[in-house]
């Protein structure tokens, strides 16, 4: 017994070893630059030359900025979509994949699984060119079958280039869902299926009753990992279109990029990370402790 | 009525299955195609010859380097995320001090960080430590953001551990040193290749650090390669198409082989606390 509160005892020395490594990389690459990103907010500078100090200057241009406030719409709208199309539609998967009936489930999941293996920038370009216009995927088959006046213009459009996108989007991240929800289903316990079955359950009940309860809390860890997610979207979106056309499908974080390496205006560019850290931070508080009260209520 | 059901079921189960299959086909098919048949033939028809004349082209252009770029960093990357996540995981889970519910809190919140917040510190930083333009400077950031999910995963595990086998080795006079290589190390084995699938295919596609820390074509990894080659090549499609082959098949083949390893791999990944 001494021994075991030899083991656990407080050594620093041990701790110092042990943490110093990760500590190190973490606070030098994630910590750090919050506070610092925060500092360069208020200079104008272009990345390599002398930083001018000008207080909450960038600060009041970003509040006036409609182009920041257009894209920060449009993560409003991609979080909606996101948590409203990947999760129902991954817990249908995740559904028909975990009946017991369902034949070659195994080989349906993985092929459902691909699109989590690809990169973002191969998602990109695949999809731009699914996209084309002239031969692209989706207008060749809408050609090929008559539906001549459903041809769009998918990414130029500025209406739906958005909404083009979140398709990529969505490719990408249901199978990522799919399998969080389909490890859940298979371990909820096999006698409550059973017991609903004996109490005459069937099918859409035993959905409703046993399979749904079950995963509520994979459901709302499930929309966290995908509210996050979509504040801080930036990838396909940079690689698709490039928040275009004209700031169409603008997200924070594009408009981040463009502001810090285009045009380098670094300490503007500073200002849009910082507040897309501070939006992220208050909006998935807000919802974790909505979600949390709701659970302790039920 | 239950054969109705289930036509339906395997119908759209057989929907999604294009949906998601049938992109790499048709990426695949192109790529074998002249610039020209591309355009004037039939989305869905199949090569008239296959040009493999697009893969010498593309692998002349670089993309046999950036494969081997993006190999190194992210091996590298892995090897010292799996040991500083397994020290750090180590001590949090299994020696009692003042600070340790606060130092995992901390880098459980890593998992929130938005990384655009941090995109221009780590470009200064790295600029002004002279690894601007070289892959080690890609190793810091990366290492950096795939701790909080690695530790939380390795947590998880070593606190299911029982104390007895440590306790066991205590006796036999180990120091807590030989108690982590010795013990914990090998027990924890299967988390650990969960941590290393997870981060490699992570890593392997990451592209917004190599976007902003390096410039020089021959430091470019393969996702970047292929961002710019879409950039310089992007009128000849069936030879981008050659490029997107190629930067997706590593992953893929690796699938083949492992792929149950891979889906629990990303399984435990996604699931946060």
């Amino acid at each position: 017994m001494n021994k075991l509160k030899a083991l656990l005892r407080n050594d620093r020395i041990a701790v110092a070893v042990f943490l110093a490594p990760a500590l190190f990389f973490f606070a030098l690459y994630m910590i750090a630059p919050i506070p610092i990103s925060a500092y360069y907010s208020l200079f104008r500078w272009s990345g390599i030359g002398e930083k001018v100090f000008i207080g909450l200057g960038n600060w009041a241009e970003l509040v006036k900025d409609p182009i920041f406030w257009l894209s920060f719409q449009n993560n409003l709208k991609l979080v909606v979509v996101s948590i409203g199309t990947q999760l129902p539609m991954a817990l249908l998967l995740a559904v028909f994949l975990s009946a017991r009936t369902t034949k070659l489930a195994g080989f349906f999941k993985t092929i459902y699984f691909i699109p989590l293996l690809t990169s973002s920038v191969a998602i990109g370009v695949m999809w731009r060119y699914i996209y084309d216009t002239n031969f692209g995927l989706v207008n060749v088959l809408l050609r090929n079958l008559g539906l001549f006046s459903w041809i769009q213009d998918w990414l130029g459009d500025p209406k739906l280039a958005l909404y083009s996108v979140m398709v990529a989007i969505n490719w990408r991240f249901i199978p990522f869902y799919m399998i969080l929800f389909l490890a859940a289903i298979v371990a909820i316990p096999e006698e409550l299926f059973e017991a609903a079955m004996i109490d005459g359950a069937r099918g859409i009940q035993v959905f409703r009753h046993i399979t749904l309860p079950q995963l509520r809390p994979t459901i709302i860890n499930a929309a966290v990992l995908s509210l996050v997610g979509a504040l801080k979207f930036f990838d396909i979106v940079f690689a698709m279109t490039n928040g275009g056309p004209a700031h169409a499908s603008e997200l924070m974080a594009t408009y981040m990029y463009k502001r810090s390496f285009t045009d380098f205006r670094m300490g503007y560019g500073s200002t849009v990370a910082v507040a897309i850290f501070l939006i992220a931070m208050v909006i998935s508080t807000v919802f974790l402790n909505s979600t949390r009260r709701r659970t302790a209520r039920s | 009525m239950r054969i109705l059901q289930n036509t339906i079921k395997y119908f759209l189960a057989v929907v999604w299955l294009l949906v998601t299959g049938y992109p790499f086909v048709f990426i695949f098919q192109s790529s074998m195609k002249g610039m020209m048949e591309y355009f004037t033939t039939s989305v869905w028809a199949l090569p008239q010859k296959f040009h493999f004349a697009n893969y010498l082209q593309i692998i002349q252009a670089g993309f046999l380097k950036y494969f081997l770029n993006s190999v190194i960093v992210s091996l590298v990357a892995v090897f010292l995320v799996v040991l500083t996540s397994s020290m750090a995981a180590y001590a949090i889970s299994r020696i009692r001090f003042r600070f340790s519910k606060a130092i995992y809190g901390l880098f459980l919140a890593g998992m929130m960080i938005p990384m655009h917040v941090t995109l221009i510190p780590v470009y200064t930083m790295t600029r002004r430590l002279g690894l601007y333009d070289s892959l080690s400077g890609l190793v810091g950031p990366y290492v950096a953001f795939s701790l909080p999910i690695s530790i939380f995963i390795l947590v998880g595990f070593i606190q299911d551990i029982p104390l007895e086998l440590e306790e066991a080795a205590v006796m036999d006079g180990a120091n807590r040193y030989q108690i982590y290589g010795l013990v914990v190390l090998p027990v924890i084995k299967p988390a650990l290749s969960t941590v290393m699938i997870y981060n490699m295919v992570m890593l392997w596609n990451e592209f917004v650090y190599a976007l902003v820390l390096l410039s020089s074509p021959s430091k470019w990894v393969l996702t970047l390669g292929l961002w710019n080659f879409r950039g310089e090549y992007g009128i000849d499609i069936p030879l981008v198409m050659a490029g997107l082959v190629l930067s997706v098949l590593p992953l893929i083949i690796a699938y083949v082989f492992l792929h149950e390893q891979i889906i629990k791999g990303m399984t435990a990944g996604s699931v946060k606390g």
